[in-house]
């Protein structure tokens, strides 16, 4: 699949910036559905000493799904990043090398913000009540 | 010199789509006709003109010393608390006037010099570095520049009629709402957000350049890592600074006609003041460090004489923290009894920010570890930066931990880590791009051995200003007292933070000397004096107005180091645009991604009306503050008419030509709208900045919704309330509609139906605009009474504002159409006045559906 072709249909193809922030973005939207989720749960529905109960279970159901997306977005990452046959660092004037250079930023914001929803899904794992 | 490393030119050169320099250089006779164009074209004014310069290396260079002014005026208020401070019960300074000095410290070191000074070296540096000839519209960085200049100079100036602000540079309320009526505060809410403004503007302007003025060819993977932090950072302060102008809003309208939102005996909150301030306020640290460390990524790769290792590392780390750095907030409110579970999600976020933040620390070392280091004043500034930063970095893992926050809370250990981090991470790094950057302005460069005098100054006076905080902060010593009683153990620990304050300003007046000593007799440095790789280092010594002689073809990060003889084929026109033939100031925009270019851009020249733009704008609130009504609203309708004239003469101009040879066998297009054209994506950009200020006030109405039982009120207070928001939100769709339609018939050149169906989209505006406002007038709501009132009025007012201004655009477009400004074939206005409907749109249906639907489900 290599050869003049195929690098002018990555020329053409209308590659733009957005995939890059989708990792980054699904963990903001995991954190504020914690916080938001959390807070309403213990101003709205159990009071300031009540159990975190469900709240909890709902946190851990939004990590797991927002781990899923940060996959699948790493997964789609990984295989641009291993395009064609160079390696980093991805420093020519090439539409190869700038559609190698995509998929590795994205692969490692992905591997980033993974990390990060883990750290903040895992404060429910420890933290049992809203005192 | 400037040896390629490790570069093979061969393979650079095969890359496919890649454009050669012209083989031959143009005759000499007709070089020289070029750069007179060029030169006539862009030619700085002279005399007391020169104030109506608006090219980006004149802004670039006032912003720079305006806020490096502000930066020594906050200094100098640092000595003065430093001086207080120095021995137990001292009577230097009153309690009051103290408060005053640390509130503007704190305020003129963050609003005036922090983020502006960003915004200068941005302006300065981003268009040389691109290869641009200047940014897209360089009428408004000087028009952003004026006002900073204006309100800060009111902001700072207010000291010395004794009338600072002094709620602490946060503004705490009901503190600053209602124990402080004197007029300081709303000089900082009012001053301060005529700053923010500007702020956004150099954030459109930046992502706007970034993105569409790079050199054909410098693919998104080949742009300078300052470039990528820019870009990340301007984004950053799109999602801000707008939540901090709603609080602005909020406190002032509190301030000002009494509405109750930090009131609790009304309904109101002061938290809610703390989640808008620091939802900015934290961001704003790393808007203030990304760009500093940026300066330090163009440096290391200079004085490795190597390309920066791990570019693509570098730029998750970028854009990585800038995300990250906004779930953070909340850890500057972790003793205001929030949750566990609210603070342990926030420390968790707090912890993972530290990630990227080493990645890119490592990279800088990778890259020194890698090269051949050659030794440098702004190389030593940089080291001392780091490591200072590091240390500050640590205490700040330190204090995301809540049980350690809970202890260190509001002690000198905050005020010694703070200023660690900025110090180290933005102070240091700034003064390495002083000494690095400071030939680009008159050819000069400053004095090596000032220099490492400057850096041990600097360096030994602020580890003995700061250190000795730490411990005299977990001694139990509070932030913002203006004094303190003897033998508690800080006495000793604050006069050597004293002593070391005065060599730290000792290092500062070396360095000012340096920077302002006559040049006279010294030569000018030799091109490029550093041996760097990027763009910017073109510049002649000294430079030419015209930024670029010709704009390059770029093959690789580094092209002064990878392509060979692109100094002489720049000079000799070889390559884009190396003339002014029908004597414009030109510039190329191409794609966002792999830089082909798309259109010529042609950018205006010197003009006073962004100057008298800024003043009238800067009376508006200026006056307000005083509450000279009839002054402030007649200083806005100036400012209105001359920002009308700004756009009348100067913007989306039908050229005299469709299409312009821009050399090497290439035409490009002189105008284009729509998603292709720049001020279509500016438009976009501004407002999103506006959807997440109006997202800070929505917030607001959840917020109060989470603490009360009763809001919003059941039974509502307003029945009528429903019925009226929900004709007004029809008749608003209709008008923004019916704007689609006028923008498809324009562009079919449907004369009949465009000037038929504008008006008909004005009406309606205006009758929903009417309608929204009658609801909560018509069902008597007081938004004095309680915080609810006060929310409706709120979020209604905002959108009518909104569409007062979707008003007098849909007008423009219509006046613009009639006078033969606009036609089928370019059509700017509307299609950017369509864009901006878009979000009037939006707004209007959240308005409505919060006000008239939530209270039908909650």
């Amino acid at each position: 699949m290599q050869g003049g072709l195929t690098m002018e249909r990555v020329a053409e193809k209308n590659e733009n910036l957005w995939l890059m922030v989708v990792s980054p973005g699904i963990w903001a939207a995991h954190f504020l559905l914690c916080y938001s989720t959390t807070a309403v749960w213990c101003a709205k529905v159990v009071g300031r000493d009540g159990p975190l109960g469900e709240a909890r279970m709902a946190i851990a159901i939004y990590t797991v799904l927002a781990l899923a997306g940060i996959g699948i977005v790493g997964w789609i990452a990984a295989r641009r990043q291993s395009y064609g046959s160079e390696t980093v660092p991805q420093a020519f004037d090439t539409p190869g090398e700038r559609h190698r250079f995509l998929g590795f930023v994205t692969l490692l914001l992905s591997a980033l913000s993974a990390v990060a929803t883990a750290y903040v899904g895992l404060t429910a794992l420890f933290i049992q009540t809203c005192h | 010199m400037n040896t390629p490393p490790g570069r093979d030119p061969e393979r650079l050169g095969a890359a496919p789509g890649d454009v050669k320099p012209l083989r031959e250089a143009p005759p000499i006779g007709v070089q020289h006709a070029q750069a007179e164009r060029l030169l006539k074209a862009w030619k700085t004014p002279q005399g007391w003109r020169y104030w109506s310069a608006v090219n980006n290396s004149q802004v670039g260079l006032w912003y720079t010393a305006a806020a490096f002014a502000f930066f020594l005026f906050g200094g100098i208020l640092a000595l003065l608390m430093r001086t207080q401070l120095a021995v137990p019960g001292n009577d230097f300074l009153s309690a009051d006037f103290y408060n005053q000095i640390f509130t503007l410290h704190g305020s003129v070191m963050m609003f005036l010099f922090a983020v502006p000074l960003f915004e200068a070296f941005s302006i300065f540096l981003l268009p040389q570095m691109l290869g641009a000839r200047d940014l897209p519209f360089p009428r408004l960085s000087a028009f952003g520049f004026w006002s900073f200049l204006l309100g800060g100079t009111f902001v700072c100036g207010s000291l010395f009629f004794n009338a600072a602000p002094q709620g602490g540079w946060f503004m705490y309320p009901p503190l600053s709402s209602q124990y402080q009526p004197g007029i300081g505060n709303d000089i900082w809410l009012l001053g301060l957000s005529f700053i923010e403004l500007a702020a956004i503007a150099a954030a459109v302007e930046i992502i706007v350049g970034v993105l569409k003025t790079r050199s054909p060819g410098m693919r998104i993977n080949l742009m300078p890592l300052y470039a990528w932090y820019i870009l990340v950072v301007a984004g950053m302060i799109l999602f801000a600074f707008p939540p901090l102008i709603a609080g602005d809003i909020l406190l002032e309208l509190e301030r000002l006609l009494h509405w109750p939102f930090f009131d609790p005996d009304r309904g109101g909150d002061p938290l809610l003041w703390q989640h808008l301030f620091w939802i900015f306020g934290h961001p704003e640290v790393y808007i203030v460090f990304l760009p500093a460390i940026a300066l330090v990524a163009m440096m290391v790769p200079t004085f490795a004489r190597t390309p920066m290792v791990g570019y693509g590392w570098i730029v998750l780390a970028a854009v990585g923290t800038g995300f990250l750095s906004f779930g953070l907030w909340v850890h500057h409110m972790f003793t205001t009894g929030l949750p566990g579970i609210s603070l342990a999600l926030f420390s968790a976020a707090s912890e993972a920010v530290a990630i990227p933040t080493g990645v890119q620390l490592f990279c800088f070392i990778a890259t020194l570890l890698a090269g051949r280091v050659v030794r440098s004043v702004p190389l030593l500034f940089v080291f001392g930066g780091l490591a200072v930063f590091v240390l500050g970095g640590l205490t700040g893992v330190m204090v995301a931990l809540v049980p350690f926050d809970f202890q260190a809370h509001d002690t000198y250990f905050i005020v010694a880590h703070l200023h660690y981090v900025l110090v180290g991470g933005a102070v240091f790094p700034v003064i390495a791009g002083f000494y690095y950057f400071f030939p680009l302005v008159g050819g000069k460069k400053l004095s090596d051995r000032l220099g490492r005098i400057t850096f041990w100054l600097l360096f030994i006076g602020f580890n003995v200003t700061f250190l000795p905080m730490h411990l005299s902060g977990l001694l139990g010593m509070p932030r913002r007292v203006f004094t303190y009683a003897p033998n508690l153990g800080f006495d000793g620990l604050n006069l050597i933070s004293s002593i070391g304050a005065f060599i730290l300003a000792a290092g500062f007046a070396v360095f000012v000397w340096d920077v302002l000593r006559p040049k006279g007799k010294q030569p000018y440095a030799q091109r490029n004096p550093w041996g760097a790789g990027t763009l910017e280092w073109t510049a002649e010594m000294p430079d030419k107005p015209w930024g670029i002689r010709s704009i390059p073809e770029i093959d690789g990060r580094y092209p002064l180091w990878d392509q060979p003889n692109i100094l002489r084929d720049i000079d000799e026109g070889r390559f884009y645009l190396p003339d002014a033939e029908e004597g414009k100031r030109e510039t190329l925009i191409t794609t966002s991604v792999d830089a082909q270019p798309i259109q010529c851009l042609r950018v205006p020249g010197p003009t006073w009306l962004t100057l008298f733009a800024a003043l009238f704008t800067g009376g508006l609130f200026i006056f307000a503050t005083f509450h000279l009504w009839w002054v402030a609203v007649a200083s806005g309708v100036l400012a209105f008419a001359i920002i009308i004239a700004w756009l009348w003469t100067g913007t989306a101009l039908i050229p005299e030509k469709e299409e312009k040879n821009v050399g090497l066998g290439l035409r490009l297009p002189l105008y284009r709208s729509g998603p292709e054209s720049v001020g279509w994506w500016a438009m976009f950009i501004t407002m999103l900045a506006d959807m997440t200020a109006f997202a800070g006030l929505v917030f607001g109405y959840f917020f109060y919704w989470t603490i009360h039982d009763d809001f919003p009120p059941d039974p509502s207070p307003a029945p009528s309330l429903f019925g009226l928001m929900l004709l007004g939100a029809v008749l608003l769709l209709g008008s923004w509609g019916l704007t689609v339609l006028v923008r498809r018939w324009n562009q079919g050149d449907r004369r009949a139906a465009f000037y038929g169906g504008l008006p008909v989209a004005v009406a309606l505006a205006v009758a929903g605009g009417a309608t929204l406002l009658a609801g909560p007038w018509h069902a008597g709501l007081d938004p004095v009474s309680h915080v609810y009132p006060a929310m409706v009025w709120l979020l209604v007012l905002w959108t009518v504002l909104h569409v007062a201004v979707g008003v007098i655009m849909q007008g423009y477009c219509l006046a613009q159409r009639l006078a033969g400004r606009m036609t089928a074939r370019y059509d700017i206005e509307i299609r950017n006045v369509t864009l901006y409907w878009h979000f009037v749109a939006l707004t209007v249906a959240i308005t409505v559906a919060v006000i008239a639907g939530f209270p039908l489900v909650a």
